[in-house]
């Protein structure tokens, strides 16, 4: 297959089921409020763009502060424990708690935590929390993912504790860190507009609202605008990356 | 003087005797290649003689000081993030030398290898040989007195083998390091050593030695001598015995 089919394949699908679905809401006279047709929805979306693109910013802004505070706690936490097989086994069990309870579970928790006048605060907390465990989990594993015949030559040489962090674990952890930070960003996204349904919105309204917004209208060509910025989003953010992961990775080992 | 040696060693681990009772005495300068099956502990020797484990019984001797003993392990064991150049300047690193003269002696080394103009590649930008020769040049940036080869040339083409036997043993000449060489390959244990330890299967006893007759470094031709042939038969038939025991 070569490259101008394998980039034409997708666009076609997409734009044969947009056909589909046009030709079956009109023959079928499906009303509005149920399913519009694709062309209805384009025109919510080309009427509501400065507002979808400020609200698209907002969820966008929540999720990347959202993965800096979980990327910079995960890492920490996990060079601590990563350290200490002890503190290791301490933590272990309560992180696969935490990790296992749905984050809806706990917003409500943390919008009370964090003021009930600062809905912001509580989605980007809840989309750290979200966006943690990936990291964490790379980490604690790349710590460990070291060659055992380098360890060995390490120990050969005498290196200090610092030395084999610094000149080792550290160093073989990147392509674990690089991989967990790529899940977590797609988490802190998705971590950010469950968290706004739950939380609602401060100041800064969020595709979220935009969704729930338009739902309480029965605006359901609108609530489809807000739906299809955000998969471009996520898709955009998904392809960057990626990207990001393989230029890490090139850096890494070179080539 | 012996540089190091293993006295009725023994080591067990959990799921049973890996090793022994077992000797060996390395004198300084001397080449020994270690023969025998799988699983006979061979590699457990080694790392003995690398004062990386002790044995269970027995004593291990070793007067080689902290960054005298150098090993180079089957793979190449390479830091991918690091160029050829830091990876020589490994062990120079971690004893503490400034960094100038670290990576001064880590060119040095390359170039000993036959790496020169390699420096800065990576370990994925080079080819499997030329990865052994900078694991090798890593080995010698110290200038060991005690050299430990666990299998090194195993992952290689046999031209390759041949050609990094022949420049290991160029290198041994220069500053004669005392090497012990585990190898499954009996000519190659021949060629390279001027004693060949054969082990039983495990856990490993001594089967036998073979001292290996002709100078080293080989010179050309010494494959097809009549007296190569000879020992090659000899280490098989002890080998052959290691295995039926």
């Amino acid at each position: 297959m070569n490259q101008a089919a394998r980039t034409l394949a997708p666009l076609v699908l997409i734009a044969a089921l947009l056909a589909v679905w046009e030709v079956a809401c009109r023959s079928l006279q499906v009303p509005l409020y149920f399913l519009p047709p694709p062309s209805a929805i384009g025109r919510a979306l080309v009427a509501d763009w400065p507002v979808l693109l400020v609200s698209a910013w907002n969820t966008l802004a929540m999720a990347l502060i959202a993965l800096v505070v979980a990327s910079l706690l995960s890492q920490a936490l996990a060079l601590i424990v990563g350290l200490s097989p002890i503190i290791e086994s301490a933590v272990r069990p309560l992180a696969v708690v935490l990790q296992v309870t749905p984050v809806v579970a706990i917003a409500p928790l943390v919008v009370i935590w964090a003021g009930l006048d600062h809905a912001d605060r509580a989605i980007v907390a809840l989309a750290a929390v979200v966006a943690f465990f990936p990291i964490f989990s790379g980490a604690i594993t790349g710590l460990k993912a070291a060659d055992p015949d380098l360890e060995r030559l390490f120990d050969l040489y005498g290196a200090t504790r610092w030395q084999r962090l610094t000149r080792l674990r550290l160093p073989s952890a990147v392509p674990y860190l690089l991989e967990g930070h790529k899940v977590a960003a797609g988490l802190a996204l998705i971590g950010a507009v469950v968290a706004e349904f739950v939380a609602g919105s401060g100041d800064a309204q969020g595709l979220a609202w935009r969704i729930l917004e338009a739902s309480h209208r029965m605006q359901t060509a609108n609530m489809f605008a807000a739906i299809v910025v955000l998969g471009l989003m996520g898709a955009v953010l998904n392809a960057a990356l990626q990207r990001l992961e393989r230029a890490g990775l090139k850096w890494w080992r070179g080539r | 003087m012996s540089v190091a040696a293993l006295r009725q060693v023994e080591v067990d681990y959990p799921r049973g005797r890996a090793l022994g009772p077992f000797d060996l005495a390395l004198a300084e300068g001397e080449i020994v290649a270690l023969v025998g099956p799988s699983g006979c502990g061979k590699s457990t020797a080694m790392r003995l003689l690398a004062g990386l484990e002790a044995p269970t019984r027995g004593a291990v001797e070793r007067t080689p000081g902290r960054g005298e003993t150098a090993v180079v392990f089957q793979a190449p064991t390479l830091a991918p993030w690091r160029s050829a150049r830091s990876n020589a300047a490994l062990p120079l690193e971690l004893a503490g030398v400034a960094a100038s003269e670290a990576q001064a002696r880590a060119g040095a080394a390359l170039a000993r290898v036959g790496l020169k103009g390699a420096e800065a590649a990576r370990p994925a930008q080079l080819s499997g040989g030329m990865a052994m020769r900078v694991s090798l040049a890593r080995a010698l940036v110290t200038n060991p007195r005690l050299l430990l080869l666990d299998e090194p040339f195993a992952a290689l083409d046999e031209i390759t083998r041949r050609a990094l036997a022949d420049d290991v043993l160029a290198l041994w000449a220069e500053t004669r390091p005392a090497i012990v060489f585990v190898t499954h390959n009996v000519e190659e244990a021949v060629y390279m050593a001027s004693r060949v330890v054969v082990m039983s299967r495990g856990p490993g006893r001594t089967m036998g030695e073979v001292a290996v007759s002709g100078a080293l470094p080989r010179p050309e031709g010494f494959r097809t001598t009549e007296a190569f042939r000879a020992q090659v038969e000899a280490v098989s038939a002890l080998l052959s015995k290691g295995m039926a025991a």
